[in-house]
């Protein structure tokens, strides 16, 4: 079986290992010059199946487990020291209505959070902390993946290749990863702008992602490389890729202060916007073309990372055993 | 049965409305249950916050035709503007993408309390209705502020229950009471800072008009239902004040009397 992957994001990384290890001839092409430059490249990479049941449907938590089992088993880079959420003490009832919508956390008070994260100790009363979830350093990551996937014996993996999706060049199969790019086959494809920002500093250490909650800007802190941290991530309905605007950075820049004095004075190494490809119901989907014989994965939201391995594995059901038992096929 | 009169509209701007609720599109888990939660309201109107999704161009396209996609009356707000002029120009870039002169006219005083600035509040008001703008003005219970958004032109006036998206429900009952009073003839509505639907239903047994509100519905943990139950509430109080409720009294009042005492 001949299969073609066209984008190298995390949805095309993760369908085409998951392909290529059932032994199929995975061909992943990408239109720039290296694996997760699109949006994924500003991902999280947050591995939270819990925490994201706060705002997502119950599927989301389902599938991430399979997503976290992936990381941390099946291709470990994910670091497993739970996740912690957090607020400043006014807006405690928001990590109350956090608690009433998740499950699998410890309640903690100062102390606990203390010996949690040494470096935020006194400075908040009370959280929740989630200790199964994990994180990916979500560049790494990727370029793990596809290094793995070029090991494969009948896999090829190529780079700055516009491939046109209706050229099917004795393909018995494509698989359509291209994200927001896919945008005319999937109508009721939008955008959702993010923006985030890299930051460098000694003077905190963090030992997992940080959520620090707010009614309006919920912002997470996570640990992104030596004396590095990403913040993210702001969620605007706009289609408007590149824009860093001065008021999503002070969202952003103001949570990073709160939650610790000493990022005041961190260099701003990297800032960064782009679109994440959402469905109406935020949720990702498997569409299928079977007489093109063409499957879109898309829909990724600000869950690619901890949904793309159950989509894979879902997607390799469909095209290797015509499998298709799953709510997220249309 | 009377109840539920098919006349009973509330008649803002030449518009006849049946629904007395009205609904905020921002802060849902997705487009798909924000669609779902607005016809379970019932609503007739929704309000969509423009300056964020705006971006520089108009990339927010996408979810202003999902809006315009509901089939309801928009009325476009200027949720978070800090300035009469950054109020005045959000206003007129949302009659240019909704094709409506209706604007909920929202000059924020402070990012952090969200208390209306009334001052700014009127000069913009003034502003807009003078080139047209039918404006709902996002205010306090003060009685002259009140005044003052009527001479600049506003036909409705839109007092806050409690500060934005606090969920403390009427903060000032005293305060609305004498606004309704001070004010019969004039629409009123309570917008902002409830968080149940029994608010509603008090706010309405008062005789407001109508009832704004966006987080209560977005951030319940099912957003369908609790829109659904802020429909009900808001009928039941109109209903009730229509139905013109009793009087509280100080003692109770034996449905029978009583017999051997006198006047009981």
């Amino acid at each position: 079986m001949r299969v073609r992957v066209i984008g190298a994001g995390i949805f095309g990384l993760t369908a085409a290992y998951e392909l290529a290890r059932r032994g199929a001839r995975v061909d992943l092409v990408e239109a720039k010059a290296g694996p997760g430059l699109g949006c994924s490249f500003l991902a999280g990479g947050m591995i939270a199946p819990w925490c994201e049941r706060e705002s997502a449907e119950p599927i989301v938590t389902q599938l991430g487990l399979e997503g976290l089992d992936f990381w941390t088993r099946q291709f470990p880079v994910a670091v497993q020291t739970g996740s912690l959420v957090v607020a400043p003490a006014r807006d405690k009832p928001e990590v109350e209505r956090f608690s009433r919508r998740t499950s699998a956390f410890e309640i903690c008070d100062g102390p606990r959070i203390g010996a949690l994260e040494p470096d935020l100790a006194r400075r908040f009363a009370y959280g929740l902390f989630f200790p199964h979830e994990a994180y990916v350093e979500p560049r790494a990551a990727m370029k793990a993946l596809a290094l793995a996937i070029a090991e494969f014996p009948d896999a090829r993996v190529r780079y700055g290749l516009v491939e046109s999706p209706d050229d099917d060049a004795g393909f018995d199969w494509t698989v359509d990863c291209r994200g927001f790019a896919a945008r005319r086959d999937l109508p009721d494809l939008r955008g959702v702008k993010g923006e985030m920002l890299i930051l460098r500093t000694r003077d905190v250490k963090l030992s997992r992602p940080v959520r620090m909650l707010h009614p309006r800007h919920p912002v997470y802190i996570v640990p992104h490389g030596p004396h590095h941290f990403m913040v993210g991530a702001t969620m605007i309905e706009n289609e408007e890729p590149g824009r860093v605007t001065a008021r999503g950075m002070m969202e952003l820049l103001g949570a990073a202060y709160t939650l610790h004095p000493a990022f005041g004075e961190a260099e701003i190494v990297e800032t960064g916007a782009d679109v994440r490809p959402s469905f109406p119901d935020n949720l990702p989907r498997l569409a299928l073309r079977p007489r093109e014989r063409r499957l879109f994965i898309n829909g990724a939201y600000r869950h690619g990372f901890l949904l793309g391995p159950a989509l894979a594995k879902r997607a390799a059901d469909i095209i290797l055993d015509d499998v298709r038992q799953t709510e997220l096929l249309a | 049965m009377s109840v539920a009169k098919p006349d009973d509209a509330l008649r803002v701007y030449g518009v006849d409305l049946a629904s007395r609720l009205m609904v905020g599109t921002s802060m849902y888990n997705s487009p798909a249950i924000l669609a779902d939660a607005v016809r379970a309201s019932g609503c007739e109107i929704v309000t969509v916050s423009l300056r964020r999704e705006a971006g520089g161009t108009r990339a927010g396209q996408s979810f202003w035709d999902l809006v315009k996609s509901l089939n309801v009356r928009v009325l476009p707000n200027t949720a978070g503007c800090r300035s009469v002029q950054e109020a005045v120009t959000t206003a007129h870039m949302a009659r240019e993408i909704f094709e409506t002169d209706w604007v909920k006219l929202e000059v924020i005083g402070d990012d952090d309390t969200l208390q209306p600035d009334v001052f700014g509040l009127v000069e913009a008001a003034r502003i807009l209705a003078g080139e047209g703008f039918r404006v709902f003005p996002y205010t306090t219970e003060d009685l002259i502020v009140g005044q003052k958004l009527i001479e600049a032109g506003c036909e409705v006036l839109m007092p806050w229950g409690a500060p934005i998206g606090s969920g403390r429900g009427l903060n000032n009952p005293y305060g609305l009471k004498s606004m309704r009073a001070h004010f019969p003839g004039v629409p009123l509505v309570v917008d902002a800072g409830l968080g149940a639907p029994s608010q509603a239903a008090a706010a309405m047994e008062m005789g407001y008009d109508a009832i704004l509100l966006n987080t209560a519905i977005a951030k319940a943990g099912d957003a369908v239902a609790m829109a659904h139950a802020f429909k009900l509430a808001t009928q039941a109080g109109r209903e009730a004040f229509l139905a013109d409720p009793m009087s509280p009294r100080d003692m109770a009042a034996p449905s029978t009397p009583v017999l051997g005492r006198a006047f009981t």
